[in-house]
């Protein structure tokens, strides 16, 4: 019997995202789920009733009607207690549900007897759970959006010009904090082709910020600023100071800051103080991303613009649903790969194996039971880090093809080879006649010609190299050729003329095959290469 | 023509095969590098033919044997496919190592020549049995890599209990009836011992090449590519004619060296290629207790990686032995042709051993017309891949997979491979998930930024240039 998934309209104010787009109906449809959305649930988001019809997805006419109806519900914010008592006894939920900071609610679903996947509580250390991070995905968005905003009310160019009416310096834009929102905000920005800098407790992330194009700046200070699974943690009272004093100085600098400093389960730490917005310049822009725990600077107001000292201080706290579309699509994508985590049989029935690290650490309710936290991971914890550190080094570089071998030798074996040759033409020059040296000398001088001209050869060539040295070696003709018909002296007798006859030209004939063959078929390959 | 002239002649014709080799270090100038070597052979068949040690009693059977053997290799040479380069070269090594044997007998029973000293005669009859060893080796080995590379024989290495054993018996067999052949008195003696030692030298060579798996032969192909120079060089001793010491030593140090750079190419010993048994045996077990990549493929469609191609600023394609077998090289230039009309940058990217013989897939793709200018080697490109969006992998496994830096245990480990991961996604296509010539599973597939597209690498990428276009 396969279950039905629900999709109810957000509720809270202002949330305009919904939590499955129609896209995502379809492959949830071909995983052998029923799937039934509330009627005006994608509105918001620009995904229309007919468009959720055409995908296969049920209309249901109003939230009682479609949560009664469904075993399984998806929602983008943690459910109001309406909502929640709206739900099906024993059904199944997946959304943000933040269980630290809202033990009541936890207590109402648990009540409720509900499986809850807080898809906030994913085990972001697994890096097979990426594709289910829905925190990433929506973070990357909001830090897109807080320079969208910023531009939008700062009053002038991003980028420098140099225009017949006057040059325009480019705008100097200072990003706190390069989580995933302030990397997409790093990233934004400098292809918008503002002069970016930015800075972050954890010293690892520099790299990341200079590859998008940011600069790093660093607080002279030294202590090592990551918590565990990724995030910052409070750090020190010298280091602050030494931080306080980095910000103060951007802050002269800056035309735009947008600040991302958030520590999970804390309030936003205070990095912009009142002194430092007095110290901007007119009309400059702060984005505090962090309004909704407070904000990062001491004026804002959160979930408004408003304007301070001269400065427009940005605290929208729904940065997510003013690209409504876009986060929509990604959000339903992330409980896409959720669902299929959890149905693996692909047949419309999901089933929540705690065994499973990512789902393990999903799960924050069971049938009715609080599984809240989750016991440490049972992987080796990776090291700390936002991402996985840069790729393991590379094994070092090869020389190229250059004359002689391509790694030097060791000092013994290149001893060991010239003694071993030594010796050898010791033994030859010792015994051999002097008709034989003199072929001989020929030979290895011919061995170190062949060595010095194929070194040369360009890989892309090595078949046609192979098919003309196939070509050349059939020069064995030449020895065929003089065993046909020499010219005899006198010591014929017992010559057996014609088997040698036979047998040189059967070698000349299959030679012949070579020579022909060999040039004709290297001539056509050569012929193809072309600029 | 006199003696001297004759030898102006040869050493005219040496001069032209070495500026034929050289001229192939550039494809501009490797077409004329090719007429080099053909006006050189020209020049030393018609010295000797004119020269003095051919009589006019043998022009007939000379034409004749020229005219039948060249009809059949040039009509070869029109009609073979660009993929099936491997196998013909193949048997043409096979008939230079035969046609040295025939040459080497027909030295040895010949009376006429005579040596003014015993240690002459004995170095003469060293030159033969050197040359006829090395002969059969070539003859019977090339034509086993022949059947391996045209699918007549199993691709998997055939691997006898006491390998190395029987092998090391040869060689003292050898050893033995060398002696035995340099004491023999008259011809009729020792015919048996060179009988006997040319069928272990067969025997050898197919042993040899049948305990070879499908990827080590680049190594193969080349070494026997090497094997015929010897072979050449070895006669030119026995019929003291330095014309055919310098090109055998040519042809000879050049296989060698190709050996070499596909051997280090695989970060693999050359003894140990040789010897044979790759992704078995001594391999696998380690293998086995090393880290088994987890996770699942995300599989794809052919028009989604169209979208995805089309959305693509920078593509590398990287093509292997699979897209030979698929014939797929002409799909694949029309794909390029089309993406970098609408100004994507597409370039290739060659593994050195990708393919059955070195340079085997440059010869594929500039047979498709695709430019050698956007055709790149491993070390050209390897460090562009994190700024690439796309990275297509077709029908190759071992050269793109990331267990040979990561994981120390894998049998593979150390071997140079191109970093197709790092592009921001790596398609791969496959027939199936069944692992590469190296018997190695490749947690490439399940990297999270990879997709898989299944099925025939021709009928996928048809549908993919069907949906680039529409």
């Amino acid at each position: 019997m396969p279950l039905t998934i629900g999709v109810p309209r957000e509720t809270f104010a202002g949330e305009k995202r919904v939590a499955t787009v129609p896209e995502v109906v379809e492959k949830l449809v071909k995983l052998g789920f029923a799937v039934c959305v509330e009627t005006g649930a994608g509105d918001a988001a620009n995904f229309g009733d007919d468009a959720y019809q055409a995908a296969g997805a049920r209309i249901a006419g109003s939230a009682a009607d479609l949560m009664g109806g469904s075993d399984i519900v998806f929602k983008v914010r943690a459910p109001s207690p309406a909502e929640i008592a709206l739900m099906k006894s024993g059904s199944t939920l997946v959304s943000f549900i933040w269980p630290a900071q809202n033990p009541e609610l936890m207590q109402q679903l648990a009540d409720r007897k509900l499986t809850v996947l807080a898809i906030d509580s994913l085990p972001r250390q697994l890096s097979r759970v990426q594709k289910m991070d829905a925190l990433t995905s929506m973070a990357s968005i909001s830090g897109y959006r807080a320079v969208i905003e910023a531009a939008n009310a700062f009053g002038r160019f991003f980028n420098g010009q140099v225009t017949a009416a006057g040059k325009i310096p480019p705008a100097k834009v200072f990003i706190a904090g390069a989580g995933v929102a302030g990397l997409a905000a790093i990233g934004t920005a400098a292809n918008l082709g503002a002069i970016v800098r930015a800075n972050d407790t954890r010293a690892e992330v520099a790299d990341q910020v200079v590859s998008l194009g940011g600069e790093f700046v660093k607080v002279d200070y030294e202590e090592e600023g990551s918590g565990g699974g990724g995030y910052a943690k409070v750090m020190s009272e010298g280091f602050q100071a030494a931080q306080r004093e980095m910000y103060a100085q951007q802050a002269r600098d800056a035309d735009i800051i947008i600040t991302t400093a958030l520590i999970p389960g804390k309030p936003a730490p205070r990095l912009i103080t009142a002194e430092m917005v007095k110290s901007m310049k007119p009309g400059s822009v702060i984005v505090d991303m962090a309004g909704e725990q407070g904000g990062n600077c001491e004026l804002t107001v959160p979930g408004e613009a408003v304007v301070r000292h001269g400065v427009t201080i940005i605290g929208y706290t729904d940065l997510v649903s003013r690209l409504a579309k876009q986060s929509s699509t990604l959000y339903s994508t992330n409980l896409l790969r959720v669902t299929e985590e959890l149905c693996k049989t692909k047949d419309g029935v999901i089933n929540v194996n705690m065994e499973d690290d990512a789902i393990r650490g999903l799960t924050v309710i069971k049938e009715g039971g609080i599984t809240w936290p989750p016991p440490p991971p049972k992987l080796p914890a990776v090291a700390p880090q936002a991402k996985p550190a840069a790729a393991p080094a590379t094994p070092a570089k090869k020389s190229g093809h250059g004359h002689g071998a391509g790694e030097p030798a060791s000092g013994k074996s290149v001893v060991a080879i010239f003694g071993a040759g030594a010796l050898l033409f010791g033994l030859v020059g010792a015994f051999a006649p002097a008709s034989f040296l003199a072929h001989f000398t020929v030979f290895v001088l011919a061995c170190f010609i062949g060595n010095m001209v194929i070194w040369n050869v360009k890989p892309a060539l090595h078949t046609p190299l192979m098919s003309v040295t196939n070509a050349i070696s059939s020069i064995i003709a030449v020895g065929a050729l003089i065993q046909v018909a020499p010219p005899l002296g006198e010591a014929t007798e017992g010559r057996p003329a014609l088997l040698i006859l036979g047998l040189a030209v059967v070698a000349l004939t299959l030679t012949a095959v070579n020579m022909f063959g060999g040039f004709a078929v290297t001539r056509r390959m050569l012929a193809m290469f072309r600029k | 023509m006199s003696a001297n002239i004759a030898t102006m002649a040869y050493i005219a014709a040496i001069i032209l095969f070495i500026l034929s080799l050289g001229g192939l270090s550039n494809p501009e100038t490797s077409r004329r590098g090719n007429l080099y070597g053909i006006i050189g052979m020209t020049i030393a068949v018609l010295a000797t033919v004119f020269g003095p040690r051919v009589t006019t009693a043998g022009l007939p059977w000379i034409v004749g044997s020229l005219a039948v053997g060249g009809s059949v290799g040039l009509y070869a040479a029109r009609k073979v496919q660009m993929t099936q380069m491997p196998e013909l070269v193949a048997i043409m090594h096979s008939l230079v190592g035969l046609a040295a044997c025939l040459v080497g007998y027909a030295s040895y029973v010949d009376t006429s020549t005579t040596f003014p000293t015993e240690a002459e005669k004995t170095i003469h009859e060293v030159e033969i049995y050197l040359g006829i060893l090395i002969g059969a080796i070539t003859f019977s080995g090339s034509v086993i890599a022949f059947g391996k590379l045209s699918g007549k024989i199993g691709g998997k290495p055939m691997l006898l209990p006491a390998r190395h054993w029987l092998n090391l018996a040869g060689l003292l067999g050898v050893i033995w009836f060398g002696a035995a052949f340099l004491q023999a008195h008259h011809i009729d003696a020792g015919m048996v011992p060179l009988a006997v030692m040319t069928a272990i030298a067969l025997l050898f060579g197919i042993h040899m090449v049948m305990a070879i798996g499908g990827a080590d032969m680049p190594v193969v192909v080349s070494m026997l590519n090497s094997y015929s120079g010897w072979a050449a060089a070895a006669t030119g001793f026995m019929l003291s004619n330095d014309l055919l010491i310098v090109t055998g030593a040519l042809v000879g140090s050049s296989g060698a060296i190709l050996s070499y750079i596909m051997c280090r190419a695989m970060n693999r010993n050359f003894l140990s290629v040789i010897a044979g048994g790759f992704g078995t045996g001594e391999g696998a077990a380690p293998a086995a207790g090393g880290a088994q990549p987890a996770g699942e493929v995300t599989a794809i469609s052919a028009a989604e990686t169209a979208e995805l191609l089309r959305d693509a600023k920078s593509v590398i394609i990287v093509p292997g032995y699979g897209m030979a077998v698929a014939q797929a090289q002409h799909t694949v230039y029309e794909i390029t042709k089309l993406l970098r009309e609408r100004s994507v940058s597409v370039r290739f990217g060659i593994h050195p051993v990708a393919g059955r013989m070195p340079g085997h897939m440059n010869v594929l793709l500039a047979e498709a017309k695709v430019p050698y200018d956007i055709v790149f080697e491993m070390d050209e490109l390897n460090d562009d891949f994190p700024t690439t969006d796309v990275s297509m992998v077709i029908g190759a496994n071992d050269i793109v997979n990331p267990a040979a830096e990561d994981d120390p245990t894998s049998p593979i480990a150390g071997m140079p491979v191109l970093q197709v991961w790092k592009a921001k996604t790596s398609i791969v296509m496959k027939r199936s998930m069944a692992s590469g010539y190296a018997g190695v599973d490749n947690p490439l597939f399940y990297k999270e930024n990879n997709r898989m597209l299944f099925g025939d690498a021709k009928k996928m990428l048809d549908e993919v240039l069907v949906a680039l276009k529409g």
